[in-house]
């Protein structure tokens, strides 16, 4: 036989016959067969295929537990209570869990693959979780680089929310992007218009979400929205709201103010909203929320540049937006009714300011923020 | 000449008188970066046995049934790597199943057995010194476990060396390769009791 033909024949023939070798050692060892999935102790129970992660696989039956990354063991969002045996903690995961955690035993659902019946406890909320198919209603500029983002949606028409909650966006891939990711967002829209979702997306060099929200998406196209997540929210208590927010960390307020006022909720509370910016670039919303300070007398909008130029005419506070608090709290917020905290914003900003807040007497528990907007 | 070796000499001599990480220093990289951790030094230790025991048996096959009668010993090495790329593989799966947290400790070592170069080495020591298929297993499996044992003894030093006033700059690698060092002159003590050609 000629030679030329023999060598890459027998190094074909051996790879396909070891190919084949594996693809049947795949199916044996790979086969979980199907296992059930048991929610809040019988309260619902699923027979699902095993093999993959418990994440991907509550999602296919319609339950989605918050993921930021969408599975890749990045965020560490994705934490469920696992009742039953499902092996030891990955090193994949303990950097997400506390020690509370950890003996509970709280898992990253991303990281467990389903390989046997399992028990699990979801928070009841996570139920209400749908996945809606949207369409862009609007994108404009609010800043340089702040995009006001308008979806409608499509299936199903409406979502119950409550103000300051979150959804994630399914970024499709696209350029060098290779796989679908999910991003956290707050919504800025009120729960009233249950047609709507509005986000305030700020351009992150370099983020994956971020740079698609902000060059690729145009208005009419379609995307998938998860949610509504969060504990962010209003809580009813008599005390005085203190409320500091960044950037694009104005959503959640935007959307628990104006509630608010549309519906008269929380009547005893009074409302101090800090916003921080650079410079007037930085700054957007200025004449809505003068216009509800006008209108409602227990709304107070404080909004600080730390570096205004001279020639921007700046007539608000100015300096940090934690020395402002200081003074604020000091000087004009009444403390009679007691004080809770809100911040949305970077985490050096969170960080700083439950500094202040804490330092003011504020104590951590009353404080309260989510850790993705 | 076919060497009359017995296999079970040979399955001994493989493992003290002529290892083949200690003697012929092959497979060095994953023996000082695994051997950090005991669990997982023993792990992969066992998946090298493992892998080097099927491999030089399906090797040998290959090679007899194959290979020569074909006349393609230039084949050889691509025809080897195919099969230890498969049996790892295999076992890459295996493990998956049966012991997560091990698959996870080894990383990117366990698909880094392919090229691992003592798994190479003892098949083509095995082509070049013309072994039977019985020898060849014992070869083999005691390679592997030559290799195995090397990996427990200096995963057991290094327990001490890291908690040891060690001299900052050799810290880490430093003091393993020097600890090697005096590993493969101990074991050289053994050299010449067998002989395995």
């Amino acid at each position: 036989m000629n030679p030329i033909l023999l060598g890459p024949l027998v190094v074909a023939g051996s790879a396909s016959i070891l190919a084949l070798v594996i693809a049947l050692v795949d199916q044996v060892v790979n086969n979980y067969g199907d296992v059930s999935i048991d929610i809040n102790h019988g309260k619902r129970s699923y027979t699902v295929k095993g093999g993959s992660a418990l994440l991907g696989t509550l999602a296919s039956q319609g339950i989605f537990v918050p993921s930021a990354c969408g599975g890749r063991g990045s965020c560490g969002a994705c934490k469920v209570r696992v009742l039953s045996d499902v092996g030891p903690v990955l090193p994949t995961e303990t950097p997400y869990l506390t020690p509370q955690e950890l003996a509970t035993n709280v898992r990253l659902s991303c990281q467990i693959k389903l390989k046997k019946n399992i028990a699990i406890e979801l928070s009841d909320e996570l139920f209400s979780v749908k996945k809606f198919k949207a369409t862009v209603d609007s994108i404009k500029d609010l800043t340089y680089d702040i995009k006001e983002t308008v979806f409608k949606l499509q299936d199903p028409k409406a979502i119950e929310f409550k103000s300051g909650q979150y959804v994630q966006i399914v970024v499709p891939p696209y350029g060098d992007i290779k796989e679908s990711v999910q991003r956290a967002y707050s919504m800025s829209s009120r729960p009233s218009d249950d047609g709507h979702v509005e986000l305030l997306v700020r351009l992150v060099p370099g983020g994956i979400a971020t740079t698609y929200v902000h060059k690729l998406l145009k208005q009419g196209d379609t995307v998938e929205l998860v949610g509504p997540f969060g504990e962010f929210r209003v809580h009813d208590t008599p005390a005085t709201m203190v409320c500091v927010a960044g950037g694009s960390g104005m959503a959640p307020f935007k959307s628990m103010f104006f509630d608010m006022r549309e519906r008269n909720t929380f009547p005893e509370k009074d409302i101090w909203y800090f916003f921080g910016a650079r410079t007037t670039r930085d700054m957007f919303y200025l004449e809505e929320l003068r216009e509800l300070e006008r209108q409602w007398p227990r709304f107070h909008f404080v909004p600080a540049l730390s570096e205004p130029k001279p020639e921007e005419n700046w007539t608000g506070d100015v300096g940090l937006i934690t020395d402002v608090l200081d003074r604020y709290i000091k000087d004009k917020v009444g403390t009679t009714k007691g004080l809770e905290g809100y911040l949305c914003g970077s985490p050096g900003m969170i960080n700083a300011c439950i500094s202040v807040m804490s330092k003011n007497g504020i104590t951590e528990s009353n404080i309260y923020y989510d850790k993705f907007a | 000449m076919i060497p009359l070796i017995n296999p079970i000499t040979l399955f001994f001599a493989s493992i003290f008188t002529s290892n083949i990480l200690l003697s012929n220093f092959l497979g060095t990289c994953s023996f000082i970066s695994i051997s950090k951790d005991w669990k997982s030094a023993f792990g992969l230790g066992m998946a090298v046995m493992v892998v080097m025991t099927i491999t030089t048996a399906i090797s040998w096959l290959v090679l007899t049934y194959v290979i020569t009668p074909l006349g393609l010993e230039y084949l050889s090495f691509i025809v080897f790597i195919v099969v230890i790329a498969a049996v790892v593989q295999i076992l890459e799966m295996v493990i998956d199943r049966t012991s997560p947290a091990l698959y996870l400790s080894l990383g990117i070592f366990l698909p880094l057995i392919t090229v691992n170069c003592a798994i190479l080495g003892a098949i083509l020591f095995m082509q070049i010194r013309s072994y039977g298929f019985v020898q060849s297993v014992a070869f083999g499996a005691g390679s592997g476990a030559g290799w195995w044992l090397a990996m427990m003894l200096l995963s057991a030093i290094r327990e001490r060396t890291d908690k040891s006033p060690v001299p900052a700059g050799l810290k880490g690698a430093g003091i393993t390769i020097i600890t090697i060092g005096f590993m493969a002159m101990a074991f050289i003590g053994f050299s010449g009791m067998i002989a395995v050609q």
